[in-house]
């Protein structure tokens, strides 16, 4: 050991980026006649172990730094990175991205004022600053008691990844701020075998979290819930194919609305008019019992952040209430064009990319009813226990789900498993819909990583037990039973 | 020049192996990698993004006897490269002990000088500026809105170029270096339907020679008739139906097959295709291929990740599977020889993958395929993920066309097609002959007998 993690730029690292600095590199961003320009400069540090066939397979870790510099000018941006803090390195970026505005009156950096934020972040015992061997012991407690769940489990592999983003966002406007971003992400996956057949569950969390996470869920218990879902899918039955009524299960469900509703509610596909939200502030798009939030502030949550990627610190906002449409996730370029305030949404994957509105922790509200009086008023239909993934097509909100782990709805009873189970429907269509809505809100244990354009960040999603009237169910079996 | 640039790296190479030498470990391989790339997008005729950066990292793999670690960096000080090394070998010691781990046998390293030149470089693709590219952004996009008036608005254009180096340097003695370039354009229109339902449509062409990019204009047209075309798209009743993939979505289901012919995939059992080598697999008219050395393709490499020759691998002929695609480690794990298809990611670590993998095309023309199609679905497009390669279940959103009478008559959206991926590929009974690789996954149209399409 002996060499720590610290950011170059840091006030005590070797190439400390004061505000001094930072205007400097700003001025050279906005000599060409930009309106307005931002510095961003990251080091993240990650770590990962994978725990196959019983033993630590292999640990890794990597170092990724740079500046990302971003320049403005009406709609334009330009955008340029360097993976070094050296003056010239950092110089050649900004004058490189300033070539976006080759004209124009010019912008002056206002004074720069550092800010300090209220952290959100719950990580008490940094994975990252934690000894090998007790994080390589977290991952044998969670084969040990994989192996120990059932006899058919045949191979278990556990992980663990973590990471410290280290960011000082300047922009233009004054805006000088830090920020320290942990994440955690553990997953249990088992492969089970029985009467011929094989099944794979998996069961994962985490969050902006230490390890302290594991003194509340265990490895043992993702280890069992890996097991329990690879098994329960051993008998799983061909689907039914057609529409009928579904219930999906809470927390994790929420990439259903994440997907459905959430990335038609991101302000830049509003601004483009690319998206089935478009012009509909005010209108109804959900049945009244829906209220969806995005909410940056959830204690210790994947999507949670202290600040955006453009230095704005976010708030909870409202997207949907009861049904309806409230408002977009702005980032600065999208608020500016909505004359509306940024919400806190304007992410990026890293320095190597220019930011746009993301969401954070999206979340359906809770409703009034009871869980298991959802299911028994459901005469055939399937309930959507654990999703795999979807995806969404933003133009008119078509999406699609599939799910790891559902099963039957007969006569108001979950009865048999189902494999092969996919979603598909249409966002406001779903959003209509929505007939029933469980008291029971979950948010999703950090698993959840959302694509757009080429650009990955870690979300939260979360919802209560919800029904739905009617939704296409892409089995394989045609007509009755 | 890029020949100097390569011996840079490589050099840099040696340097980061003999770090983590000194260090302690066994055994070291470093993949240094450089590149750079400019990509602008355009929106409705305004410039939208235009974005320019140059980058470096090393990627490190260590051994302490079989215990392993990878550990990569940006860093490229002093500091951050002794980090690298000693991060390495402090997490080797923490990794236990696995007796399949271990460098490849040093006689099967290939040997620098008898390297295939395969033309994966273009100089001409660097030269692209910005005004330029913009300017190709801009054209394509134009074409697409002129095409035709339904053609309302438009997520926009965009032109990216790339170029990369990378170097390989082994402590078992594999030294090598690649280049490669790329250039590519996308042109994404929408147009608005009845209803007022919007639909998002795109066309691409991407190459590894910039003289063999489709012209601007083609592109931005052939985008704005795959949207339009997309118009009055409606739900089928569910039934069973005969299913066309067209080339964009055929490529899906292969990659789907690539994931389960992986080595890494089977030794772990989460493969369908366990224990299946020898068996049929698919119908007669399958075969499969991976070939590294086609001159010019995008997934074209002279040696894999690990520093063996790389050369063509059918790993599906005839219906019948011959070959798991496997590197080092998992050809000792299914007790067979590494088919040279390592790849090496960008942090370090090592898996089997495939280069460029296809489905080899058949006799007959798409045109022909289709016309011998009395009823059943044409799929171009699909969504979610609906896939479990550990039991081969396969269930998709999808969308395309009914195909009446052997024609594309209603399109067609919001619909699944469900089946099992054994079951479907036994089930091909016509493969096409328009294969185009300009991606390195890459398919045929073909034709699956009968599949469950689930709709109303």
């Amino acid at each position: 050991m002996g060499l720590r993690y610290q950011a170059p730029f840091a006030p005590e690292g070797p190439t400390p980026i004061d505000a001094a600095i930072a205007r400097k590199l700003l001025e050279l961003a906005l000599a060409k006649g930009g309106d307005y320009a931002d510095l961003f400069f990251e080091y993240a540090v990650s770590g990962s172990y994978a725990f196959d066939e019983s033993i630590l397979k292999s640990a890794g870790r990597a170092v990724s730094m740079g500046l990302g510099v971003r320049v403005m000018k009406g709609d334009a941006t330009g955008y340029a990175y360097v993976e070094s803090f050296t003056m010239d390195a950092m110089s050649h970026a900004a004058r490189t991205a300033a070539q976006i505005a080759a004209s124009g009156g010019l912008v002056k950096p206002v004074a720069i004022e550092a800010r300090k934020l209220q952290s959100r972040y719950r990580a008490e015992q940094l994975s990252l600053e934690a000894g090998g061997a007790q994080k390589r012991a977290l991952l044998e407690r969670a084969d040990v008691a994989a192996r120990a769940a059932d006899p058919r489990v045949v191979r278990v592999t556990a992980s663990l990844h973590e990471e410290l983003r280290e960011l000082l966002i300047v922009t233009s406007l004054g805006r000088f701020v830090r920020d320290r971003q942990p994440l955690l992400r553990f997953g249990v996956s088992a492969i089970v075998e029985g009467g011929g057949k094989r099944q794979a569950g998996s069961s994962g969390g985490g969050g902006r979290v230490g390890l302290e996470y594991f003194d509340a869920k265990t490895p043992e218990a993702h280890a069992v819930e890996a097991v329990r879902q690879a098994v329960a899918m051993l008998d799983a039955r061909e689907a039914p194919a057609g529409e009928m009524e579904v219930v999906l299960a809470p927390g994790d469900s929420g990439i259903l609305l994440h997907e459905a509703v959430g990335h038609g509610l991101e302000a830049d596909f509003n601004r483009k008019r690319t998206s089935n939200y478009t012009d509909q502030i005010g209108e109804v798009v959900a049945s009244e019992l829906c209220t969806v939030v995005d909410d940056a502030t959830l204690e210790g949550s994947r999507g949670t952040i202290n600040v955006d990627d453009e230095g704005q610190e976010p708030h909870r906002a409202t997207l949907i209430e009861n049904g309806v449409l409230a408002g977009y996730m702005q980032d600065r370029h999208s608020a500016g064009f909505f004359k509306a305030a940024p919400t806190g949404n304007g992410r990026r994957e890293s320095f190597k990319s220019h930011p746009m509105p993301r969401m954070t922790n999206t979340l359906l509200l809770a409703g009034g009813s009871d869980p298991e009086e959802i299911v028994r008023s459901v005469k055939r239909g399937v309930y959507a226990r654990k999703f795999g993934g979807g995806q969404v097509d933003i133009s008119n909100g078509d999406f699609v789900f599939s799910l790891t782990e559902g099963y039957l709805i007969e006569d108001g009873h979950i009865t048999a498993p189902l494999k092969g189970v996919n979603l598909i429907g249409n966002g406001p269509d779903v959003m209509r819909k929505v007939v029933m809505l469980g008291n029971d809100l979950e948010t999703s244990d950090g698993i959840w990583t959302c694509g757009k354009d080429g650009q990955s960040v870690p979300v939260g999603v979360g919802c209560p037990t919800v029904k739905i009237a009617s939704m296409t169910v892409g089995g394989t079996q045609l007509g009755g039973d | 020049m890029a020949s100097e640039r390569i011996e840079e790296l490589k050099a840099l190479g040696d340097q980061v192996v003999a770090r983590a030498v000194r260090a302690g470990a066994d055994v070291a391989e470093a993949a240094v990698r450089e590149g750079s790339h400019l990509s602008t997008k355009v929106r409705m005729q305004e410039a939208e993004l235009v974005e320019e950066a140059g980058s470096r990292s090393v990627g490190l793999r260590v051994m302490l006897g079989q215990q392993v670690a990878v550990t990569y960096t940006s860093d490229m000080s002093e500091a951050g490269l002794e980090r690298l090394a000693l991060d390495a070998v402090e997490l080797a010691r923490l990794s236990q002990p696995d007796a399949f781990a271990g460098p490849p046998d040093p006689s099967l390293l290939a040997a620098e000088d008898a390297l295939p030149d395969l033309d994966t470089f273009d100089p001409e693709v660097s030269r692209v500026r910005a005004g330029e590219a913009l300017g190709l952004a801009i054209e394509a996009e134009r074409a697409a809105l002129d095409l035709d008036p339904r053609i309302t608005n438009s997520e926009g254009s965009t032109f990216t170029r790339a170029a990369g180096l990378s170097a390989l340097v082994t402590s078992g003695g594999f030294r090598g270096g690649s280049e490669g370039s790329y250039a590519s354009l996308v042109v994404n229109p929408v147009a608005e339907d009845e209803g007022g339902k919007k639909r998002s449509g795109y066309y691409w062409d991407a190459r590894r020679h910039f003289d063999e990019m489709r012209p601007a204009v083609e592109i931005g047209e052939e985008a704005a008739r795959r949207t339009l075309r997309k118009l009055g798209a409606r739900k089928l009743p569910t039934a069973q139906m005969p299913v066309v993939f067209a080339p964009e979505a055929a490529r899906t289901i292969v990659g789907l097959f690539a994931g389960c012919v992986n080595g890494g995939a089977v030794w772990r059992r989460s493969s369908y295709l366990l224990g299946r080598v020898g068996t049929e697999v698919a119908s007669p008219l399958v075969t499969l291929v991976d070939d590294p050395l086609i001159p010019r393709a995008p997934g074209s490499r002279a040696y894999d990740g690990e520093g063996l020759a790389a050369h063509r691998n059918v790993v599906v002929e005839r219906g019948r599977l011959a070959l798991y695609l496997t590197d080092t480690y998992s050809g000792r794990k299914l007790e067979v020889p590494s088919t040279a298809s390592a790849s090496r990611g960008a942090s370090g670590g090592v898996g089997p993958s495939t280069t460029n993998f296809f489905l080899e095309p058949g006799d007959v023309s798409a045109e022909a395929l289709l016309a011998d199609t009395p009823r059943g679905l044409y799929v171009t497009e699909m969504m979610g993920f609906g896939f479990n390669g550990v039991t081969g279940d396969f269930s998709r959103g999808a969308s395309g066309f009914l195909i009446e009478g052997g024609e594309l008559t209603q399109p067609v959206s919001e619909v699944t097609i469900s089946l099992n991926l054994d079951t479907m590929l036994k089930r091909i009974d016509a493969v096409a002959s328009d294969l185009d690789l300009r991606t390195a996954t890459a398919s045929p149209t073909f034709r699956v007998t009968e599949m469950t399409v689930a709709g109303t």
